[in-house]
Protein backbone atom coordinates (compact mmCIF):
# COMPACT_ATOMS: atom_id res chain seq x y z
CA UNK A 1 0.00 0.00 0.00
CA UNK A 2 1.32 3.78 -0.60
CA UNK A 3 1.72 6.50 1.97
CA UNK A 4 -0.39 9.37 1.10
CA UNK A 5 1.10 12.70 1.04
CA UNK A 6 -1.47 15.85 1.77
CA UNK A 7 0.39 19.49 0.57
CA UNK A 8 -1.10 22.05 2.34
CA UNK A 9 -0.97 25.43 4.20
CA UNK A 10 -4.12 27.38 4.83
CA UNK A 11 -2.73 30.33 3.04
CA UNK A 12 -2.73 31.05 -1.25
CA UNK A 13 0.49 31.40 -2.90
CA UNK A 14 2.68 29.86 -0.07
CA UNK A 15 4.10 27.41 -2.84
CA UNK A 16 1.91 24.12 -1.99
CA UNK A 17 1.58 23.56 -6.01
CA UNK A 18 4.93 24.21 -6.72
CA UNK A 19 6.05 21.48 -4.00
CA UNK A 20 3.98 19.01 -4.67
CA UNK A 21 5.23 18.83 -8.17
CA UNK A 22 8.70 19.43 -7.03
CA UNK A 23 8.56 16.70 -4.64
CA UNK A 24 6.70 14.29 -6.38
CA UNK A 25 9.04 14.60 -9.61
CA UNK A 26 12.02 14.07 -7.24
CA UNK A 27 10.50 11.16 -5.75
CA UNK A 28 10.15 9.67 -9.29
CA UNK A 29 12.92 10.36 -10.46
CA UNK A 30 14.28 7.95 -7.26
CA UNK A 31 12.07 4.96 -8.94
CA UNK A 32 9.18 5.54 -6.65
CA UNK A 33 5.92 4.89 -8.45
CA UNK A 34 4.23 8.78 -8.05
CA UNK A 35 0.46 10.27 -8.52
CA UNK A 36 0.18 13.60 -7.54
CA UNK A 37 -3.72 15.11 -7.37
CA UNK A 38 -4.33 18.17 -7.80
CA UNK A 39 -7.62 19.14 -5.39
CA UNK A 40 -7.80 22.67 -6.36
CA UNK A 41 -11.41 22.12 -8.06
CA UNK A 42 -12.29 25.14 -10.05
CA UNK A 43 -8.66 26.46 -9.91
CA UNK A 44 -6.26 24.22 -11.22
CA UNK A 45 -2.22 25.24 -11.78
CA UNK A 46 -1.23 21.50 -11.30
CA UNK A 47 -1.48 20.67 -15.38
CA UNK A 48 0.51 24.04 -15.61
CA UNK A 49 3.14 23.45 -13.58
CA UNK A 50 4.04 19.74 -14.76
CA UNK A 51 3.49 20.91 -18.42
CA UNK A 52 0.83 18.70 -19.22
CA UNK A 53 -2.14 20.91 -19.82
CA UNK A 54 -2.73 19.88 -23.35
CA UNK A 55 -3.45 16.53 -22.37
CA UNK A 56 -6.00 16.81 -19.97
CA UNK A 57 -9.19 14.71 -21.11
CA UNK A 58 -10.74 13.55 -17.81
CA UNK A 59 -10.23 14.78 -14.57
CA UNK A 60 -10.83 13.88 -10.91
CA UNK A 61 -14.48 15.32 -10.72
CA UNK A 62 -15.24 12.63 -13.82
CA UNK A 63 -13.98 10.32 -11.73
CA UNK A 64 -15.69 10.58 -8.62
CA UNK A 65 -19.18 11.28 -10.59
CA UNK A 66 -18.48 8.17 -12.62
CA UNK A 67 -18.06 9.44 -15.71
CA UNK A 68 -14.13 8.31 -16.63
CA UNK A 69 -12.67 5.04 -15.52
CA UNK A 70 -9.33 6.13 -12.91
CA UNK A 71 -6.70 5.17 -15.33
CA UNK A 72 -8.75 7.01 -18.59
CA UNK A 73 -8.31 10.13 -16.30
CA UNK A 74 -4.25 9.67 -15.13
CA UNK A 75 -1.74 11.52 -17.08
CA UNK A 76 1.72 10.01 -17.27
CA UNK A 77 4.82 12.31 -17.31
CA UNK A 78 6.55 12.11 -20.54
CA UNK A 79 10.08 12.96 -18.64
CA UNK A 80 9.81 10.66 -15.73
CA UNK A 81 7.91 7.18 -16.41
CA UNK A 82 6.68 6.68 -12.71
CA UNK A 83 5.57 10.00 -12.32
CA UNK A 84 1.53 10.27 -12.98
CA UNK A 85 -0.87 13.36 -12.95
CA UNK A 86 -4.39 13.40 -11.94
CA UNK A 87 -5.39 16.87 -12.66
CA UNK A 88 -8.32 18.88 -10.97
CA UNK A 89 -11.43 20.31 -13.37
CA UNK A 90 -11.48 23.58 -14.41
CA UNK A 91 -14.69 24.08 -14.78
CA UNK A 92 -16.86 21.75 -12.18
CA UNK A 93 -17.81 23.35 -8.78
CA UNK A 94 -15.74 22.04 -5.67
CA UNK A 95 -19.25 20.67 -4.56
CA UNK A 96 -19.22 17.88 -6.88
CA UNK A 97 -15.93 16.58 -4.84
CA UNK A 98 -17.84 13.71 -2.45
CA UNK A 99 -16.23 12.42 0.72
CA UNK A 100 -17.17 8.79 -0.70
CA UNK A 101 -15.84 9.57 -4.25
CA UNK A 102 -12.88 11.07 -2.69
CA UNK A 103 -12.30 7.75 -0.53
CA UNK A 104 -13.03 5.48 -3.00
CA UNK A 105 -10.21 7.26 -5.41
CA UNK A 106 -7.62 7.55 -2.91
CA UNK A 107 -7.73 3.75 -1.70
CA UNK A 108 -7.34 3.11 -5.57
CA UNK A 109 -4.51 5.06 -6.16
CA UNK A 110 -2.93 3.95 -2.63
CA UNK A 111 -2.96 0.15 -4.65
CA UNK A 112 -1.51 1.38 -7.64
CA UNK A 113 1.08 3.82 -6.71
CA UNK A 114 3.54 4.55 -3.84
CA UNK A 115 2.81 7.49 -3.01
CA UNK A 116 -0.23 9.79 -3.52
CA UNK A 117 0.57 13.17 -3.38
CA UNK A 118 -2.85 15.55 -1.97
CA UNK A 119 -2.20 18.95 -3.67
CA UNK A 120 -4.32 20.89 -1.42
CA UNK A 121 -6.23 24.20 -2.19
CA UNK A 122 -5.94 27.08 -0.14
CA UNK A 123 -8.34 27.94 2.19
CA UNK A 124 -9.81 25.62 4.80
CA UNK A 125 -12.64 24.23 3.71
CA UNK A 126 -14.23 21.49 1.82
CA UNK A 127 -11.70 21.09 -0.79
CA UNK A 128 -8.82 21.23 1.89
CA UNK A 129 -10.57 19.23 4.07
CA UNK A 130 -11.01 16.73 1.23
CA UNK A 131 -7.27 16.67 0.42
CA UNK A 132 -6.34 15.89 3.86
CA UNK A 133 -9.13 13.68 4.60
CA UNK A 134 -7.24 10.44 4.07
CA UNK A 135 -3.60 11.65 4.75
CA UNK A 136 -0.97 9.76 6.38
CA UNK A 137 1.69 12.05 5.96
CA UNK A 138 1.15 16.09 5.71
CA UNK A 139 3.24 18.31 4.74
CA UNK A 140 2.91 21.91 5.94
CA UNK A 141 3.74 24.29 3.29
CA UNK A 142 4.83 27.62 5.08
CA UNK A 143 6.65 30.97 4.07
CA UNK A 144 8.63 32.75 7.00
CA UNK A 145 5.97 35.11 7.89
CA UNK A 146 3.70 36.08 10.07
CA UNK A 147 0.15 35.33 8.39
CA UNK A 148 1.23 32.54 6.70
CA UNK A 149 2.55 31.12 10.32
CA UNK A 150 -0.66 31.61 12.02
CA UNK A 151 -2.95 29.82 8.56
CA UNK A 152 -0.57 26.99 8.55
CA UNK A 153 -0.57 26.45 12.45
CA UNK A 154 -4.69 25.98 11.98
CA UNK A 155 -4.35 23.84 9.61
CA UNK A 156 -2.44 21.61 12.33
CA UNK A 157 -5.10 22.03 14.31
CA UNK A 158 -7.60 20.38 11.32
CA UNK A 159 -5.35 17.55 11.04
CA UNK A 160 -5.22 16.68 14.44
CA UNK A 161 -9.03 16.72 14.20
CA UNK A 162 -10.78 15.96 10.69
CA UNK A 163 -8.79 13.69 9.39
CA UNK A 164 -9.22 9.47 9.22
CA UNK A 165 -6.34 8.83 11.19
CA UNK A 166 -7.26 11.83 14.04
CA UNK A 167 -10.85 10.05 14.29
CA UNK A 168 -9.43 6.70 14.76
CA UNK A 169 -6.86 8.00 17.32
CA UNK A 170 -3.43 7.94 15.19
CA UNK A 171 -1.78 10.67 14.27
CA UNK A 172 -1.29 12.45 10.67
CA UNK A 173 2.83 12.49 10.54
CA UNK A 174 3.78 16.04 10.20
CA UNK A 175 6.05 17.68 8.27
CA UNK A 176 7.07 21.43 7.96
CA UNK A 177 8.56 22.74 4.25
CA UNK A 178 9.87 26.18 4.69
CA UNK A 179 9.39 27.66 1.30
CA UNK A 180 10.21 31.19 -0.16
CA UNK A 181 13.06 31.57 2.09
CA UNK A 182 14.87 35.16 1.23
CA UNK A 183 18.60 34.56 3.21
CA UNK A 184 19.00 38.24 1.92
CA UNK A 185 16.14 39.32 3.59
CA UNK A 186 16.54 37.11 6.41
CA UNK A 187 19.78 38.90 6.79
CA UNK A 188 18.06 42.11 7.23
CA UNK A 189 15.31 40.43 9.74
CA UNK A 190 12.75 41.45 7.28
CA UNK A 191 11.31 37.76 8.02
CA UNK A 192 10.73 35.36 10.61
CA UNK A 193 13.86 33.42 11.65
CA UNK A 194 14.02 29.31 10.76
CA UNK A 195 13.95 28.89 15.11
CA UNK A 196 10.92 31.07 15.23
CA UNK A 197 8.65 29.12 12.96
CA UNK A 198 9.85 25.90 14.67
CA UNK A 199 9.42 26.96 17.83
CA UNK A 200 5.83 28.31 17.04
CA UNK A 201 4.10 25.38 14.62
CA UNK A 202 6.70 22.66 16.52
CA UNK A 203 6.66 20.58 14.10
CA UNK A 204 9.51 18.16 12.43
CA UNK A 205 11.37 20.71 9.91
CA UNK A 206 11.34 18.82 6.23
CA UNK A 207 13.86 21.85 4.84
CA UNK A 208 13.61 24.74 3.50
CA UNK A 209 13.56 26.36 0.01
CA UNK A 210 15.19 29.17 -0.76
CA UNK A 211 13.45 32.00 -3.03
CA UNK A 212 14.35 31.48 -6.51
CA UNK A 213 14.19 32.50 -9.98
CA UNK A 214 14.70 28.95 -10.61
CA UNK A 215 11.20 28.09 -9.51
CA UNK A 216 9.75 31.26 -11.18
CA UNK A 217 11.70 29.89 -14.53
CA UNK A 218 11.05 26.14 -14.15
CA UNK A 219 6.64 27.00 -13.91
CA UNK A 220 6.76 28.83 -17.02
CA UNK A 221 8.87 26.33 -18.19
CA UNK A 222 6.04 23.99 -16.87
CA UNK A 223 8.30 21.60 -15.48
CA UNK A 224 8.66 20.69 -11.08
CA UNK A 225 11.79 22.50 -10.63
CA UNK A 226 13.78 19.29 -9.79
CA UNK A 227 13.38 18.21 -13.21
CA UNK A 228 13.97 21.78 -14.58
CA UNK A 229 17.31 22.00 -13.43
CA UNK A 230 18.69 19.41 -10.79
CA UNK A 231 21.31 21.49 -9.87
CA UNK A 232 19.91 24.22 -8.94
CA UNK A 233 19.36 25.84 -5.28
CA UNK A 234 16.24 24.73 -4.87
CA UNK A 235 16.04 21.43 -6.62
CA UNK A 236 18.67 20.41 -4.26
CA UNK A 237 16.41 21.77 -1.54
CA UNK A 238 13.68 19.30 -2.63
CA UNK A 239 15.69 16.37 -3.46
CA UNK A 240 17.07 16.63 0.19
CA UNK A 241 13.65 16.93 1.53
CA UNK A 242 12.78 13.94 -0.06
CA UNK A 243 15.57 11.51 1.02
CA UNK A 244 13.97 13.23 5.25
CA UNK A 245 10.48 11.91 4.04
CA UNK A 246 11.85 8.65 3.47
CA UNK A 247 13.55 8.51 6.47
CA UNK A 248 17.46 10.17 5.78
CA UNK A 249 18.52 11.91 8.96
CA UNK A 250 20.51 14.58 6.92
CA UNK A 251 21.01 17.83 8.45
CA UNK A 252 18.92 20.86 7.55
CA UNK A 253 21.28 23.88 6.40
CA UNK A 254 19.12 27.54 6.20
CA UNK A 255 20.12 29.46 2.76
CA UNK A 256 22.72 31.72 3.09
CA UNK A 257 24.04 31.15 6.34
CA UNK A 258 27.19 30.17 4.68
CA UNK A 259 27.24 33.54 2.55
CA UNK A 260 26.49 35.72 5.77
CA UNK A 261 29.39 34.40 7.46
CA UNK A 262 31.86 35.29 4.60
CA UNK A 263 29.79 38.13 4.07
CA UNK A 264 30.54 39.58 8.01
CA UNK A 265 34.40 38.52 7.01
CA UNK A 266 34.31 40.60 4.25
CA UNK A 267 32.09 43.66 5.68
CA UNK A 268 34.75 43.76 8.11
CA UNK A 269 37.75 43.95 5.91
CA UNK A 270 36.62 46.67 4.22
CA UNK A 271 35.67 48.67 7.05
CA UNK B 1 -16.87 70.41 26.19
CA UNK B 2 -15.86 67.31 24.63
CA UNK B 3 -15.56 64.74 28.06
CA UNK B 4 -11.97 62.70 27.86
CA UNK B 5 -11.85 59.20 29.00
CA UNK B 6 -8.59 59.01 30.39
CA UNK B 7 -8.93 55.81 31.58
CA UNK B 8 -11.24 54.09 29.31
CA UNK B 9 -13.40 51.63 31.74
CA UNK B 10 -14.42 48.71 29.19
CA UNK B 11 -18.24 48.10 29.75
CA UNK B 12 -18.02 44.13 31.36
CA UNK B 13 -19.83 41.25 29.07
CA UNK B 14 -20.42 38.20 30.94
CA UNK B 15 -22.02 34.53 30.07
CA UNK B 16 -24.16 33.30 32.83
CA UNK B 17 -26.37 30.15 32.18
CA UNK B 18 -29.13 29.15 35.38
CA UNK B 19 -31.18 26.51 35.77
CA UNK B 20 -34.99 27.65 34.77
CA UNK B 21 -38.14 25.51 35.49
CA UNK B 22 -39.67 24.78 31.62
CA UNK B 23 -43.77 24.86 32.09
CA UNK B 24 -45.03 22.96 29.11
CA UNK B 25 -48.96 23.71 28.87
CA UNK B 26 -50.98 21.50 26.94
CA UNK B 27 -54.43 22.41 25.23
CA UNK B 28 -56.72 22.94 26.20
CA UNK B 29 -55.36 25.84 28.28
CA UNK B 30 -57.97 26.33 30.85
CA UNK B 31 -57.95 22.27 32.28
CA UNK B 32 -54.42 22.59 32.53
CA UNK B 33 -54.59 25.97 33.94
CA UNK B 34 -57.21 24.29 36.73
CA UNK B 35 -54.18 21.74 37.11
CA UNK B 36 -51.46 24.18 37.84
CA UNK B 37 -53.43 25.91 40.26
CA UNK B 38 -54.41 22.74 41.88
CA UNK B 39 -50.84 22.12 42.44
CA UNK B 40 -50.49 25.54 43.56
CA UNK B 41 -52.98 25.19 45.67
CA UNK B 42 -51.18 22.13 47.44
CA UNK B 43 -48.14 23.61 47.55
CA UNK B 44 -48.48 27.28 48.13
CA UNK B 45 -45.38 29.47 46.93
CA UNK B 46 -43.66 26.96 44.68
CA UNK B 47 -44.41 29.22 41.73
CA UNK B 48 -44.35 32.02 43.75
CA UNK B 49 -42.17 34.79 41.57
CA UNK B 50 -39.76 31.99 40.56
CA UNK B 51 -39.30 32.68 36.76
CA UNK B 52 -39.74 30.02 34.34
CA UNK B 53 -39.57 29.43 30.64
CA UNK B 54 -42.81 28.95 28.59
CA UNK B 55 -42.45 26.04 26.03
CA UNK B 56 -44.87 25.96 23.57
CA UNK B 57 -43.32 23.64 21.23
CA UNK B 58 -45.66 21.99 19.09
CA UNK B 59 -48.74 23.40 20.33
CA UNK B 60 -51.01 24.72 17.58
CA UNK B 61 -52.26 28.42 18.95
CA UNK B 62 -52.19 31.88 17.56
CA UNK B 63 -50.65 35.22 18.98
CA UNK B 64 -53.43 35.86 21.02
CA UNK B 65 -54.26 32.62 22.74
CA UNK B 66 -50.17 33.00 23.54
CA UNK B 67 -50.84 35.97 25.12
CA UNK B 68 -53.73 35.11 27.13
CA UNK B 69 -51.77 32.13 28.63
CA UNK B 70 -49.07 34.80 29.69
CA UNK B 71 -51.28 36.88 31.23
CA UNK B 72 -53.00 34.16 33.37
CA UNK B 73 -50.07 32.59 34.31
CA UNK B 74 -48.83 36.57 35.45
CA UNK B 75 -52.16 36.83 37.62
CA UNK B 76 -50.41 33.19 39.27
CA UNK B 77 -47.75 34.92 40.06
CA UNK B 78 -45.84 32.88 37.00
CA UNK B 79 -43.58 35.27 35.75
CA UNK B 80 -42.51 34.22 31.96
CA UNK B 81 -38.92 35.19 31.49
CA UNK B 82 -38.75 33.67 27.67
CA UNK B 83 -40.82 31.60 25.50
CA UNK B 84 -39.12 28.94 23.59
CA UNK B 85 -40.57 26.96 20.70
CA UNK B 86 -42.97 29.74 19.15
CA UNK B 87 -42.54 30.71 16.10
CA UNK B 88 -41.31 34.97 15.19
CA UNK B 89 -45.48 35.15 14.46
CA UNK B 90 -46.47 34.54 17.74
CA UNK B 91 -44.38 36.61 19.39
CA UNK B 92 -44.27 40.43 19.57
CA UNK B 93 -42.84 43.39 21.54
CA UNK B 94 -44.92 42.90 24.35
CA UNK B 95 -44.32 39.48 24.70
CA UNK B 96 -41.35 38.00 26.74
CA UNK B 97 -38.42 36.99 24.59
CA UNK B 98 -37.96 34.21 22.52
CA UNK B 99 -35.37 31.34 24.19
CA UNK B 100 -33.35 28.44 22.03
CA UNK B 101 -30.97 26.00 22.70
CA UNK B 102 -32.32 24.76 26.02
CA UNK B 103 -30.71 21.94 26.93
CA UNK B 104 -32.49 19.33 29.49
CA UNK B 105 -31.97 19.19 32.90
CA UNK B 106 -33.13 16.05 35.05
CA UNK B 107 -36.85 16.67 36.09
CA UNK B 108 -38.05 18.44 38.98
CA UNK B 109 -40.38 17.03 41.64
CA UNK B 110 -43.38 19.01 42.15
CA UNK B 111 -43.76 19.44 46.09
CA UNK B 112 -47.00 17.30 46.89
CA UNK B 113 -47.73 18.32 50.55
CA UNK B 114 -48.46 15.56 52.95
CA UNK B 115 -52.09 13.91 52.90
CA UNK B 116 -52.27 15.18 49.15
CA UNK B 117 -53.54 12.03 46.99
CA UNK B 118 -50.74 11.45 44.97
CA UNK B 119 -52.28 10.86 41.60
CA UNK B 120 -55.12 13.86 42.07
CA UNK B 121 -53.54 15.77 39.02
CA UNK B 122 -50.91 15.24 36.73
CA UNK B 123 -47.91 17.84 37.76
CA UNK B 124 -47.28 20.23 34.85
CA UNK B 125 -44.00 19.09 33.25
CA UNK B 126 -41.23 20.88 35.32
CA UNK B 127 -37.51 20.80 34.22
CA UNK B 128 -34.40 21.49 35.85
CA UNK B 129 -31.15 20.11 37.57
CA UNK B 130 -31.93 20.12 41.67
CA UNK B 131 -27.74 19.25 42.13
CA UNK B 132 -25.45 21.07 40.02
CA UNK B 133 -23.23 18.87 37.89
CA UNK B 134 -20.40 17.35 39.72
CA UNK B 135 -17.57 19.66 38.74
CA UNK B 136 -13.87 18.69 37.24
CA UNK B 137 -11.45 20.40 39.58
CA UNK B 138 -8.72 21.09 36.13
CA UNK B 139 -7.99 19.84 32.91
CA UNK B 140 -4.62 19.43 31.22
CA UNK B 141 -3.95 19.49 27.72
CA UNK B 142 -0.42 17.99 26.28
CA UNK B 143 -0.44 19.52 23.33
CA UNK B 144 -0.06 23.25 21.48
CA UNK B 145 -3.43 24.73 21.03
CA UNK B 146 -3.81 25.77 17.41
CA UNK B 147 -4.45 28.97 15.58
CA UNK B 148 -8.56 28.84 15.77
CA UNK B 149 -9.02 26.56 17.99
CA UNK B 150 -10.64 27.55 21.33
CA UNK B 151 -10.94 25.51 24.85
CA UNK B 152 -13.87 25.97 27.16
CA UNK B 153 -13.87 24.56 30.27
CA UNK B 154 -16.27 26.65 32.30
CA UNK B 155 -15.39 23.77 35.52
CA UNK B 156 -12.12 24.65 36.38
CA UNK B 157 -8.44 25.54 35.79
CA UNK B 158 -6.59 24.67 32.78
CA UNK B 159 -2.99 23.57 32.28
CA UNK B 160 -1.64 23.72 28.84
CA UNK B 161 1.86 21.62 28.40
CA UNK B 162 2.71 23.70 24.99
CA UNK B 163 2.10 26.98 23.67
CA UNK B 164 -1.21 28.81 22.71
CA UNK B 165 -1.03 29.85 19.24
CA UNK B 166 -2.38 33.46 18.13
CA UNK B 167 -5.89 32.95 17.29
CA UNK B 168 -6.36 30.48 19.82
CA UNK B 169 -8.67 31.26 23.09
CA UNK B 170 -8.72 28.90 26.43
CA UNK B 171 -11.92 29.86 28.12
CA UNK B 172 -11.76 28.57 31.47
CA UNK B 173 -13.89 29.03 34.56
CA UNK B 174 -11.07 29.31 37.19
CA UNK B 175 -7.19 29.86 36.43
CA UNK B 176 -4.97 29.26 33.40
CA UNK B 177 -1.39 27.96 33.29
CA UNK B 178 0.45 28.01 30.19
CA UNK B 179 4.07 25.87 30.27
CA UNK B 180 5.13 27.41 26.47
CA UNK B 181 4.24 30.75 24.94
CA UNK B 182 0.82 31.96 24.99
CA UNK B 183 0.16 34.23 21.92
CA UNK B 184 -3.58 33.75 21.28
CA UNK B 185 -6.05 34.82 24.59
CA UNK B 186 -6.77 33.41 27.70
CA UNK B 187 -9.88 34.31 29.44
CA UNK B 188 -9.92 33.33 33.36
CA UNK B 189 -12.43 33.12 35.72
CA UNK B 190 -15.09 33.72 33.10
CA UNK B 191 -17.68 32.17 35.46
CA UNK B 192 -17.45 35.02 37.84
CA UNK B 193 -14.02 34.17 39.71
CA UNK B 194 -12.14 37.06 40.46
CA UNK B 195 -9.51 35.06 41.90
CA UNK B 196 -8.64 33.01 39.08
CA UNK B 197 -5.23 33.84 37.65
CA UNK B 198 -3.29 33.40 34.67
CA UNK B 199 0.14 32.07 34.10
CA UNK B 200 2.46 31.92 31.28
CA UNK B 201 6.25 30.80 30.74
CA UNK B 202 6.35 33.65 27.86
CA UNK B 203 3.46 36.06 27.56
CA UNK B 204 3.27 37.24 23.92
CA UNK B 205 -1.02 37.03 24.28
CA UNK B 206 -3.36 38.73 22.07
CA UNK B 207 -5.94 39.22 24.81
CA UNK B 208 -5.80 38.42 29.05
CA UNK B 209 -9.08 38.75 31.08
CA UNK B 210 -10.05 37.69 34.79
CA UNK B 211 -13.46 37.55 35.98
CA UNK B 212 -14.49 39.80 32.72
CA UNK B 213 -11.74 42.55 33.00
CA UNK B 214 -9.38 42.58 30.37
CA UNK B 215 -6.22 43.65 28.49
CA UNK B 216 -5.10 43.69 24.83
CA UNK B 217 -1.81 42.99 23.49
CA UNK B 218 -1.88 46.87 23.29
CA UNK B 219 -2.46 47.70 26.81
CA UNK B 220 0.33 45.70 28.70
CA UNK B 221 3.52 46.64 29.94
CA UNK B 222 5.40 46.07 26.64
CA UNK B 223 8.42 44.95 29.43
CA UNK B 224 6.55 41.93 29.95
CA UNK B 225 6.57 41.22 26.35
CA UNK B 226 8.23 37.43 25.97
CA UNK B 227 8.44 37.08 30.09
CA UNK B 228 7.53 34.67 32.20
CA UNK B 229 4.28 36.49 33.28
CA UNK B 230 1.84 35.78 36.48
CA UNK B 231 -1.94 37.89 35.97
CA UNK B 232 -4.22 37.95 38.45
CA UNK B 233 -7.20 40.73 39.72
CA UNK B 234 -6.89 43.64 42.34
CA UNK B 235 -10.54 45.27 42.34
CA UNK B 236 -11.09 45.90 39.37
CA UNK B 237 -7.60 46.30 37.72
CA UNK B 238 -5.67 43.49 36.02
CA UNK B 239 -1.96 42.77 38.00
CA UNK B 240 1.17 41.92 36.23
CA UNK B 241 4.27 40.64 37.52
CA UNK B 242 7.43 38.90 35.75
CA UNK B 243 8.12 35.82 37.92
CA UNK B 244 11.79 35.05 38.27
Amino acid sequence: MGKVIVVTSGKGGVGKTTSSAALGAALAQGGDKVVVVDFDVGLRNLDLVMGAERRVVYDLVNVIQGEAKLTQALIRDKRVETLYLLPASQTRDKDNLTPEGVEKVINSLKKAFDWVICDSPAGIERGATLAMRHADVAIVVTNPEVSSVRDSDRIIGLLDAKTVRAESGERVEKHLLLTRYDPARASRGDMLKVDDVLEILSIPLLGIIPESMDVLRASNLGAPVTLADEGSAPARAYFDAVRRLKGDAIPVTVPGEKRGFFGKIFGRKAA
Amino acid sequence: MTAVLTQPRPIRLKGRSFLALALAPELPFEDWLARLDDLAARSAGFFLRRPAVLDVNGLDIDRAELRGLVDELAKRNVRIMGIEGARPSLLGPDMPPAMADGRPASDFEAPITDGAPAAAAPAPEVIAAPQPPKTIPSMVVNAPVRSGQSLFFPEGDVTIVGSVASGAEIVAGGSIHVYGTLRGRAMAGTMGNSSARIFCRRLEAELIAIDGFYKTAEDLDPELHGKAVHVWLEGEALKTEILG
